[in-house]
């Protein structure tokens, strides 16, 4: 049987992980949900997601931080990451890339695209 | 005393004389330092005592008392003026290159040769006699030496027995061998300067001595004489007149400045003006010195002679001579000598070059026997005619010592004299400072102030002598007056009153020609005109550069030439060839060069034979003038403007700066801004496309909570962008403040109600403590109620959770109102204090957790308070928590 794939939400704001609660449950996919970096690292090292879908500008440890963590640890590395952010300059957006991550979304984002996105990620 | 011994003193001092000349004269270096040093130019001015304060000031002593101080007191007096006086003299002599009295005159009216042939024969007039003075002296006092105790006279009657001959050969000989030889390339005469230097130090020593031994070995002290003035036939001020005084101060402090000889050593030979600040003390002060005696000296030379037994002018003589001490007698006799020659020697030599620069040359230079004559060594015409005048002037002087050589006192002809130049000063120093002043006026007072003199104060002076034949005689006019000098004083009135009047008022009906506006206006504006002065000049016509080589070849020699246009050439950027045309500038100047050489009348004479001279408008010197007054306007206002470019431009880089550091901070906050935003808008959009999209697959309770999250972040948004309005109109100072008194208990309380429902519900305590009596303020209502209930709002989110207190506490504190608001949360860090009254703080400071606001309530609160002048700050209270306090000044209407 096919495993279940888990995705990771990392985002202070709840409405957002509220709305991508239902988008991403609705696609089947087992779902997490941290709401700063530390949560994130956590969750990410309990329950080892296939991705994860990333804020940037959070209290306590960044999201450019937590995605450098990851991709650092060869336990991790490959985890998908799509960051999802109010960032929306080149500058931010090539660095979320440079850092290793599979895509980069900005807010406000339309649901059916990033639906689109994660699925094509996640089972890449 | 043997005649022997005398003329080998006397050769002996003309020897160390002619040494010192010579000395400085071979050596350059030498020469420039004599020149250059104040006390040098201080002592040359002593050029003023001649043999009439030598031996005359002790025979006007004898007879008047103190009336002889007055001629040294005048100058003292004047002494301080030079700054003002002189040293405009020296600067505008510079400027033109004038080096005699006679071309200063000429040249402040317009140029005019016939202004400078006036002057010229008025002041030989005036001073020639003075020069025959000096003779006499000279002759009177080695007569008196040689004849002592000799009953008959030892001079006999061919003139190679006198004494004044032989004097004035060698006083030609001196002239000639330092003032005209190389006289086309040389600027100064360092040799006669020296010499001149070396005869005031001379007579002063020399009186002094005399003095002292007169004083304190002749008789016992100052005051033994004093106490002999009774005895002794003086009259202390017979006919005490203070117009006769006040004519004397007045007389001598203009002679000071204006003798041909005091001209020639204060201002020609002058090499820098600074040395004027030293002469304005030492001058004085050696007129004080050689003073200190003469009075003592009158009073032993009456108590000793008889009355009439000898000559009152040759008392510094006769004394010693009386007392048997030759040695003393000799001294004086070489320091009477040296005064007197010293004065003939510069006298000669001013005078000299003005009839040569001013009426000899002008008469022949242009005409074709001068050329023949010389052929090609034109260089040589200008030494030529300058040693025919010396002679001519020596001849002269001599002539008039001889026919005159009477019993006229040595005062008398000085006086004289002393009036003739007097006439001068209407000319020349009201010229100086008055641009009215014209050429007819100045040929009118001239005229009218020689001719009164010569009839008020020469002719009778003539007819008493009676070397006139009989008839002449009767023309005399005016009485002579009783007293010698009070027939000055009327003179020097009415001859001066007459020069002044018609100078005046003719100046004022006649009009200027252009060049003479011009002159005027250099004259009397010269500092403001030195710097600018070649580049104002006045000419316009047309000259060929290679007629004006070689018309300054001619006079100054091929090398100094070359030197001088090189020099023009760099300092104006020019170039010419064989046939360029030579500018207005190139005129002027080689006139300029020329004067100096050959006067400016020749120079002038000179220059219109090459050039094509053009007359010139009115309209054309006004330009000129206004040009240049235009061009030094406009460098100093270039000066300004660039310094101002420089402040501008640095004030310009800081605003630069502030504008791009304003920009960047414009472009984070916009880019924090539009942060802001993204969040609520992403909610928004999410959950409304999952409502569009998905809306079948929802239940109800799902939808309603996202119909209800989509609205409170719609709320979010709209109260975003209203305080981001807030803002920006807060700080761009667009907003306006609705002043009303306002009773703050009133407004708190109001605040308070408000909150009421929240506090309630957190089940916050909150304690309200306010002073009762509170004086209304004039704030703004409604923004001062934003502030209130912002911080209120900040103490409900931060304060404990569980526990919550809020205490709020408003009073009066000096001319203040303040309001607190503590809370019992965490309290904030407090390197936070300051940067949490920025806007979007908390999106800049991640790291902190806090509850979400907009981060700009604080913000504004801060502007609020501020456009009330207020103060808004945060501490922690010591029991944990944070307070918030603002203070505004009480503008109470009470």
């Amino acid at each position: 049987m096919k495993r279940e794939k888990k995705v990771l939400i990392v985002d202070d704001e709840p409405n957002i992980i509220m709305s991508l609660d239902f988008l991403i449950r609705k696609e089947g996919y087992e779902l997490f949900m941290a709401r700063n970096g530390a949560e994130a690292m956590e969750q990410v090292e309990k329950h080892l997601p296939d991705l994860i879908i990333l804020d940037i500008m959070m209290p306590d440890i960044d999201g450019y931080e937590v995605c450098r963590q990851i991709k650092n640890n060869e336990k991790t590395a490959h985890i998908k990451i799509v960051f999802l952010s109010a960032k929306s300059k080149q500058s931010d957006v090539q660095k979320g890339l440079d850092l290793g991550a599979d895509k980069y979304i900005t807010k406000p984002f339309s649901t059916k695209f990033l639906m689109k996105e994660i699925n094509a990620i996640i089972n890449d | 005393m043997s005649s022997v011994v005398v003329i080998l003193l006397i050769l002996f001092y003309l020897a160390i004389l002619f040494y010192v000349a010579f000395r400085i004269e071979k050596s350059q270096s030498l020469q420039k330092k004599v020149l250059s040093n104040p006390y040098v130019y201080s002592l040359s001015l002593a050029v003023y005592c001649s043999a009439w304060t030598f031996f005359g000031s002790v025979g006007m002593a004898s007879q008047n008392v103190l009336e002889y101080i007055t001629i040294y007191l005048g100058p003292t007096i004047m002494a301080p003026l030079f700054y003002i006086v002189l040293r405009k003299m020296i600067r505008i002599s510079k400027i033109q290159s004038i080096n005699t009295l006679t071309d200063f005159i000429s040249a402040r009216y317009g140029k005019s040769i016939l202004l400078g042939r006036v002057a010229s024969i008025c002041i030989a007039l005036g001073v020639i006699p003075y020069v025959a003075l000096q003779i006499k002296a000279v002759d009177l006092s080695i007569d008196t030496f040689l004849s002592w105790g000799v009953e008959e006279k030892v001079s006999g009657d061919s003139f190679l027995s006198d004494v004044g001959f032989y004097f004035v050969l060698i006083m030609g000989v001196f002239i000639l061998l330092f003032t005209t030889r190389g006289l086309e390339s040389k600027n100064n005469n360092g040799g006669l300067v020296g010499a001149l230097v070396f005869e005031s130090v001379v007579k002063l020593i020399a009186f002094l001595l005399v003095g002292v031994y007169i004083v304190y070995f002749l008789n016992d002290g100052v005051q033994d004489l004093f106490q002999k003035v009774a005895d002794t036939p003086i009259q202390l001020n017979q006919n005490n007149s203070y117009t006769e005084w006040f004519g004397m101060l007045f007389l001598s402090g203009i002679a000071v400045l204006l003798l041909p000889r005091q001209f020639e050593m204060a201002v020609v030979e002058n090499v820098n003006e600074r040395q004027i600040n030293k002469a304005m003390w030492v001058f004085p002060l050696y007129l004080m010195l050689i003073n200190l005696f003469v009075f003592p000296i009158a009073i032993a030379g009456n108590h000793l002679f008889e009355a009439g037994a000898i000559n009152p002018d040759m008392y510094v003589l006769g004394l010693p001579l009386q007392a048997g001490k030759n040695v003393i007698a000799g001294v004086a006799l070489i320091g009477g000598f040296s005064a007197a020659s010293g004065m003939v020697m510069v006298s000669t030599h001013a005078i000299s070059k003005m009839l040569s620069n001013s009426i000899i040359m002008p008469m022949v230079i242009d005409k074709g026997f001068v050329s023949v004559w010389f052929g090609d060594k034109t260089h040589k015409i200008p030494g030529f005619f300058r040693r025919i005048s010396v002679l001519l002037v020596l001849l002269l002087a001599y002539g008039y010592y001889v026919v005159t050589s009477s019993k006229m006192p040595l005062v008398s002809i000085g006086l004289m004299s002393f009036v003739a130049i007097a006439q001068l000063a209407p000319t020349i120093l009201l010229g100086m400072f008055w641009k009215g002043g014209s050429l007819k006026g100045a040929l009118s007072g001239l005229l009218v102030g020689f001719v009164l003199w010569f009839f008020h104060l020469v002719y009778p002076s003539i007819v008493e002598i009676g070397v006139l034949p009989e008839f002449l005689t009767q023309w005399t006019i005016l009485e002579n007056t009783a007293s010698q000098t009070s027939a000055i004083t009327s003179t020097l009135f009415w001859s001066l009153f007459g020069n002044l009047f018609a100078y005046v008022l003719v100046s004022i009906y006649s009009r200027q020609s252009v060049l003479e506006r011009n002159q005027a206006e250099i004259f009397v504006d010269v500092f403001k005109y030195s710097h600018a002065y070649e580049s104002s000049v006045v000419w316009k016509g047309t000259a060929y550069f290679p007629d004006i080589k070689s018309l300054l070849e001619k006079f100054i020699g091929t090398y100094r030439t070359e030197e001088a246009l090189t020099a023009f050439s760099n300092k104006h950027n020019l170039k010419w060839d064989q046939n360029s045309l030579a500018d207005g500038r190139l005129v002027t100047h080689a006139e300029k060069l020329l004067t100096g050489v050959i006067g400016a009348s020749s120079a002038r004479i000179m220059v219109a034979t090459v050039v094509k001279e053009e007359r010139i408008g009115m309209q054309d010197v006004v330009d000129i003038l206004k040009e240049s007054q235009e061009l030094i306007r406009l460098n100093k206002e270039l000066m300004r403007k660039s310094e101002e470019l420089r402040r501008a431009t640095e004030a310009l880089k800081r605003a630069n700066q502030k504008l791009k550091d304003n920009d960047e901070l414009k472009d984070e906050f916009l880019y924090t801004v539009t942060h802001e935003m993204r969040t609520p808008l992403t909610s928004i959009r999410a959950l409304s496309e999952i409502l569009s999209d998905h809306g079948d697959e929802l239940d109800e309770e799902q939808k309603e909570k996202y119909i209800s999250t989509i609205l409170k972040e719609t709320n979010r948004m709209s109260r975003l962008i209203s305080q981001v309005l807030d803002l920006e109109n807060f700080e761009s100072g667009k907003h306006k403040l609705q002043l009303d008194y306002v009773n703050m208990v009133e407004l708190i309380e109001a605040c308070v109600e408000s909150m009421s429902e929240v506090i309630k519900q957190k089940s916050i305590k909150l304690k309200v403590e306010m002073q009762k009596n509170m004086p209304q303020v004039l704030i703004d209502f409604d923004r001062i109620t934003q502030v209130i209930l912002n911080l209120l709002s900040n103490a409900v989110k931060y304060c404990d959770q569980n526990n919550g207190e809020i205490t709020i506490t408003a009073y009066q504190i000096e001319k203040k109102i303040k309001f607190n608001v503590k809370d019992n949360g965490k309290g904030i860090p407090e390197e936070l204090h300051k940067i949490i009254f920025e806007k979007f703080f908390q999106a800049r400071n991640q790291t902190i957790r806090k509850p979400k606001g907009s981060g700009l309530g604080l913000a504004i609160s801060k502007n609020i308070i501020q456009l009330h002048e207020g103060n808004i700050w945060v501490e922690n209270v010591p029991e944990g928590g944070a307070k918030f306090s603002f203070t505004i000044p009480i503008k109470s209407k009470y």
